[in-house]
């Protein structure tokens, strides 16, 4: 799925859309307007409800909640929703373990290389997954090529291009080498600095990277299918022939899912920075 | 351990000025910038390993035959017509329209977004285009087939109506089901990369050439389209390499039964080779990467090129 990655070539990627209003036209009311929103919102919303209403709705078209409770007994769902479950968290975890440090230090320490880093993280969306998959097969060793865990790996080169920028605009947002040398100088090691001073500070941008990656791992299917794991994604689509409602009712959740997260961390991140600036304000 | 007088060592190694410095210490300036550079490492064997690996071996094999030999077969059969040009000539035409459309009602509607006094729209529409650009594949599709599949409640509400799409020349399943399905994470897409433009656009440009006595029409064909152009041109070409290489959606819409490069090569590698050697998924794949790299370079370029007025 390459929109996932695509999408935060916009520094940050969620997030409120600024509004200065100095720099915004103040709108009278205009039915052009209205119209443009009317056919928007019935565009993007209509789908969602209308999915909602299909799944659960029995043969009889009555509606009822027993899709929902027949969730859990389906065959193979707890297994692909574990496996992804698995390869989220193998993903997240290498990917910030591999990330954070490396962008941290090449901030402080050599940051000429800014520009090659930017350059390296667009590369995966040049190779998309699809093409991607058609390399990593035949070039894997066979012990990582009969395990799923070879998809976590490659996972975390698809969720680079977003973790790095997230991570950027975090550490652009805070006074990097003044915290670094407090840090230092108050006899904390490197790991200590990294893990009490600088995490903390860029919750809010990890935070981001963090449900991006998660919600790519969950919605991968190109992947996934061609190297034969039966992940969710691959599980819906498998199982769509035996069962139209549930698949679409996982499907829906899955979406719904997702972006209450993204909501959770967006709204999580205003609090932070609004107590930020009364902090500010204070002082 | 690397102390902050490494590092500067190091940097000063690497000015223009360095070249003055006698031949040994330059070696060991430049063994202390190896060592300033040393920690990221472990990043650079990843993307090499995971990235430039496969890369390479996409690249080699697109130019190897059927018994390993050095040959040009596989690019020649690609591109000398039959089923895989055909695929071609549909991806470019889906990217293409799935671009262009996406990019103007986009920009509208970013722009109606931005402009409006709402802020409670504005903040929904901000998290909602950051999700729905993301929610691409499987459910999606699963989402339009309940919408407006054969049998589905929109197709019935419509036919109610008199006028049921699928008896004039609609499939969901064929080239305009897939860009009807496509529009729905490019369009939010879009939205995400233009409205940092259109926040740009000032409102005292506006005031002065209204001062100077432009026209609505004047000011947006001298300044507004102008300054938006670059931005609304690379992010074009950004949403065309999205759809290109998307691939799980029409999958998943179609069963494969679309003929688009992509589709191609996930059935070349599940091991339906249509006509060809056997590393025709190759040569498709590297295709897409040379096309790919154009797009996005040409993304690149042109936001740097954006930029200029929106600081």
């Amino acid at each position: 799925m390459v929109t996932v990655a695509t999408e935060v070539i916009v520094d940050g990627g969620i997030g409120e859309l600024p509004t200065d209003p100095s720099r915004v036209r103040l709108p009278k009311f205009r039915p052009g307007r209205a119209l443009v929103l009317l056919v928007a919102g019935l565009y993007f919303l209509v789908p969602i409800i209308v999915a909602f209403k299909f799944a659960l709705q029995n043969n009889q078209g009555h509606f009822s909640l027993a899709p929902l409770s027949a969730i859990p007994s389906q065959p193979g769902l707890a297994a692909a929703f574990w496996l992804s479950t698995r390869l989220a968290i193998m993903t997240v975890v290498i990917s910030m373990f591999l990330m954070v440090p490396t962008v941290v230090y090449m901030h402080l320490k050599v940051p000429k290389l800014k520009p090659l880093f930017e350059t390296i993280t667009l590369l995966p969306i040049v190779i998309p997954p699809i093409v991607l998959i058609l390399g990593v097969l035949p070039a894997a060793p066979l012990f990582l090529k009969s395990s799923p865990y070879l998809l976590g790996l490659v996972y975390v080169i698809l969720t680079m291009p977003f973790v790095y920028r997230s991570l950027a605009a975090g550490l652009g947002a805070i006074d990097l080498r003044t915290l670094v040398e407090a840090s230092r100088s108050l006899g904390a090691g490197w790991f200590r600095t990294l893990w009490r001073v600088l995490v903390p500070n860029l919750r809010s941008s990890l935070l981001s990277a963090i449900v991006l990656s998660v919600a790519l791992v969950l919605g991968e299917f190109t992947m996934a299918s061609l190297d034969l794991w039966e992940t969710l994604p691959v599980w819906i689509v498998n199982f769509a022939q035996a069962n139209g409602h549930i698949t679409t009712l996982v499907a829906m959740l899955s979406l719904v899912g997702t972006w209450i997260l993204l909501m959770l961390i967006v709204s999580l991140d205003r609090s932070q920075s609004r107590r930020n600036l009364k902090r500010k304000q204070v002082s | 351990m690397i102390t902050e007088h490494d590092v500067y060592a190091a940097s000063a190694g690497d000015t223009p000025g360095a070249g003055s410095v006698v031949s040994p210490s330059r070696t060991r300036s430049r063994l202390r910038s190896l060592r300033t550079t040393a920690p990221l490492l472990p990043f650079f064997v990843y993307v090499a390993l995971g990235l430039g690996v496969p890369t390479v071996v996409i690249i080699n094999l697109a130019f190897r035959g059927n018994n390993g030999h050095l040959t040009m077969s596989n690019i020649d059969t690609i591109t000398s017509g039959g089923v895989y040009l055909l695929g071609f000539e549909t991806s470019l035409k889906l990217a293409a329209i799935t671009s262009v459309l996406p990019a103007i009602l986009g920009t509208v509607l970013a722009y109606v977004i931005v402009t409006s006094r709402f802020a409670l729209l504005r903040r929904i529409v901000a998290t909602a285009s950051g999700v729905f650009a993301n929610f691409g594949g499987v459910n999606l599709a699963f989402m339009f087939i309940a919408t407006i599949g054969f049998r589905a409640v929109v197709t019935g509400f419509l036919a109610r109506l008199g006028f049921n799409p699928w008896n004039h020349g609609f499939d969901l399943y064929k080239f305009w089901g897939v860009v009807l399905v496509y529009l729905y994470f490019q369009i939010p897409l879009m939205v995400l990369i233009i409205t940092p433009a259109i926040e740009g656009l000032r409102l005292s440009w506006r005031e002065a050439a209204q001062n100077l006595g432009a026209t609505s029409w004047q000011y947006w064909r001298r300044v507004g389209m102008p300054v938006l152009m670059p931005s609304v041109l690379g992010s074009t070409l950004l949403l065309f390499g999205s759809a290109l290489s998307a691939y799980a959606t029409a999958e998943a819409l179609t069963g494969g039964t679309i003929l688009l490069m992509p589709i191609q090569i996930g059935a070349f590698l599940n091991g339906n080779v249509l006509s060809g050697g056997t590393n025709i998924g190759y040569a498709l794949g590297l295709a897409m990467i040379v096309m790919m790299l154009v797009s996005v370079v040409g993304y690149v370029l042109l936001q740097r090129r954006a930029t200029r007025w929106l600081r």
